[in-house]
């Protein structure tokens, strides 16, 4: 199955086609995945210009015609509301034009799909050998962070299991509550703009944004389900600033 | 076949999405948040974006369904790029791209302006070449010559300098204790009080085609003040009426006054603002009086709706105009030459 996976929840704007193949039966075996084509561009204030580009670009990179799509899969936050909806209804769009479901995906679950895999890779088969908790920041303005921590992948599912959050709240009071919950390693561009507040955990290996290629991992079973996606809903996690109305003014006061 | 125009607007409160064929509307689907802003007074940009975002998809696919039509049968997708609320108008911009994107047809980005004159063509047929346009709304008050819809710019003759004629209508009626938005029930108001009070009418003898209202909303509440001071009652439906004429007195008679002036016989009249009985009424009278036509559609197909850009983006399909790249940024500013 062809996937068109995308993420504008951080400064970066992904896009990638993805090709899952169904597990081949047997315990344990999972959706094959295979990246096709990819574009990233960090620019945060231009996700509504550079999406619709992007999606064009991959798919003309792969030899693809979006009637070939068979699934799309979008990160629905936390992040910066302006360009988190670009993606959200970008993804929706193309579903409903297509007729072919969207998956919504928490993106800093995608952040620590790629975290955990990069620990894997630095450490192998320390998985199971009682890893501490690992935690992702990304930059929610405001001097605060929207974040959550994961409990490392345990022998059933290759994904850590997120048991805080997705929160948003200032790097000090953040970083209490990931030691609280022992966690090891931070990840995320969160933890590099905040380095002071978060100086108590690992340096984390590079700055990284929730990939499509992750977004995809976590819900390649339930592409073959069958089954209904739940509907898209975003991640805002801060309600819209309005002030209500005081009683009108006196002009003449 | 002609071709099938989809049209989406995001502009203010209101998802729109339309379809058009041939000058013909098939379908004119909506999703207003305005219950959501009602508590503040006035539309909030965030709660607004929101709400477009959930009921962009609903809204697509209930105009499809209204017009019996697939996703496959659209031809082009037309949006309206801008001018508005930039958090909102992204949500819809984004959405028509991907929609063009994944039918394989042409984006059109469109004025919303421009829309808010096209829309008039699928109820009274083609505009005469040129049309003069009065466009009034809660974000707009615009004076417009209309050379050529498909094919030239309009250009804009005069414009509100401060408050527009929609606004103005909130907040006196908010001075008054009356819901948002303001102008329905201040309408309904002025029709149990007579236009007994002489308001200022802003801008009426400068000789430009510009508007204000801000002067005009501020005598109206230092008249019901000084009331209120003098421990007398307040007649609110006399109030609503003067304001009211006031407001469409100014309006008309600057139109009215363009027309004339520039040798154009046809006024369209549009925007939200278009649904006071009283502007209309008053520019009907004015506008047989100068022996010009005047063009006004369905009060409906006034407010913002996803019908207009449709037409629009018809008209452009039709003349062979450009398509807009898939960069097309949403512009909240967006000046009427693009
Ligand atoms: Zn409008």
């Amino acid at each position: 199955m062809l996937v068109l996976a995308l993420d504008t929840s951080t400064a970066a704007c992904s896009v990638a086609l993805v090709g899952v193949d169904a597990a081949v039966s047997g315990p344990g075996s999972r959706p094959v995945i295979t990246a096709l084509a990819g574009r990233v561009t960090v620019d945060a204030r231009r996700h509504g210009e550079v999406l619709a580009p992007s999606i064009a670009a991959v798919l003309a990179e792969a030899g693809a015609r979006p009637a070939d799509l068979g699934a799309v899969v979008v990160g629905t936050g936390p992040g910066p509301f302006t360009s988190l909806r670009v993606g959200m209804v970008t993804g929706a769009a193309i579903g409903a034009a297509r007729g072919i479901p969207v998956h919504g995906v928490c993106s800093l679950d995608a952040l620590a799909g790629d975290a955990a895999a990069l620990l894997e890779a630095e450490r192998p088969g320390s998985r199971d050998a009682g890893r501490s908790a690992l935690a992702v920041a990304t930059d929610a303005r405001r001097r605060e962070v929207y974040w959550a921590a994961y409990r490392p992948a345990t022998g059933g599912s290759d994904e850590p299991e997120r048991i805080i959050g997705p929160a948003v709240d200032r790097p000090p009071d953040a970083a209490a509550r990931m030691r609280e919950a022992q966690v090891g390693s931070l990840f995320g561009p969160g933890a590099t703009l905040y380095a002071e507040a978060f100086a108590g955990f690992r340096p984390p290996p590079r700055p990284v944004f929730p990939s499509p290629a992750a977004l995809v991992r976590i819900v390649a079973a339930a592409l073959f389900d069958g089954g209904a996606p739940a509907p898209l809903v975003p991640l805002y996690l801060r309600r819209p600033d309005a002030a209500l109305p005081s009683a009108p003014k006196a002009v003449t006061a | 076949m002609s071709p099938v125009v989809l049209g989406i607007e995001t502009s203010c409160d209101e998802t729109g999405v339309g379809i058009v064929r041939d000058g013909v509307l098939l379908a004119d689907a909506i999703a207003s948040s305005v219950d959501q802003h009602a508590r503040y007074g006035g539309v909030v940009p965030e709660v607004a974006a929101r709400a477009h975002l959930e009921a962009m998809v609903p809204t697509l696919d209930r105009a499809l369904a209204d017009a019996r039509l697939r996703p496959a049968d659209v031809d082009a997708v037309a949006v309206t790029a801008g001018p508005g609320l930039a958090g909102a108008l992204l949500v819809g911009v984004a959405a028509a791209k991907a929609y063009a994107l994944a039918l394989g047809v042409p984006l059109y980005g469109v004025h919303h302006l421009e829309a808010h004159v096209a829309v008039d063509t699928l109820e009274h047929g083609p505009l005469p070449r040129p049309a003069m346009a009065l466009l009034v709304s809660g974000g707009h008050s615009s004076l417009l010559a209309v050379p050529d819809l498909a094919r030239e710019p309009v250009v804009s003759l005069g414009a509100t300098v401060d408050d527009a004629a929609g606004e103005a209508f909130d907040k006196v009626a908010r001075l008054l204790g009356l819901p948002f938005p303001g102008g329905p029930p201040i309408d309904r108001l002025a029709r149990e009080g007579a236009a007994t009070i002489p308001f200022p009418r802003g801008k009426a003898g400068d000789g430009t085609y510009d508007f204000s209202f801000s002067g005009l909303k501020t005598a109206v509440a230092r008249w019901v003040e000084a009331r209120r001071a003098a421990g007398e009652p307040v007649p609110v439906a006399d109030v609503a009426a003067s304001f009211q004429e006031a407001v469409a007195d100014v309006l008309t008679a600057k139109a009215v006054t363009a027309c004339r002036e520039r040798g154009i016989d046809t006024l369209v009249v549009g925007g939200g603002v278009a649904a006071n009985s009283r502007l209309r009424a008053l520019a009907a009278a004015r506008c047989e009086a100068a022996g010009i036509t005047l063009r006004v559609p369905r009060p409906g197909l006034c407010t913002d709706n996803g019908a207009m850009v449709a037409a629009l983006g018809g008209l452009r399909v039709a003349a062979g105009a450009p398509a807009s790249e898939l960069d097309l940024a949403a512009s909240s500013s967006l000046p009427l030459s693009a």
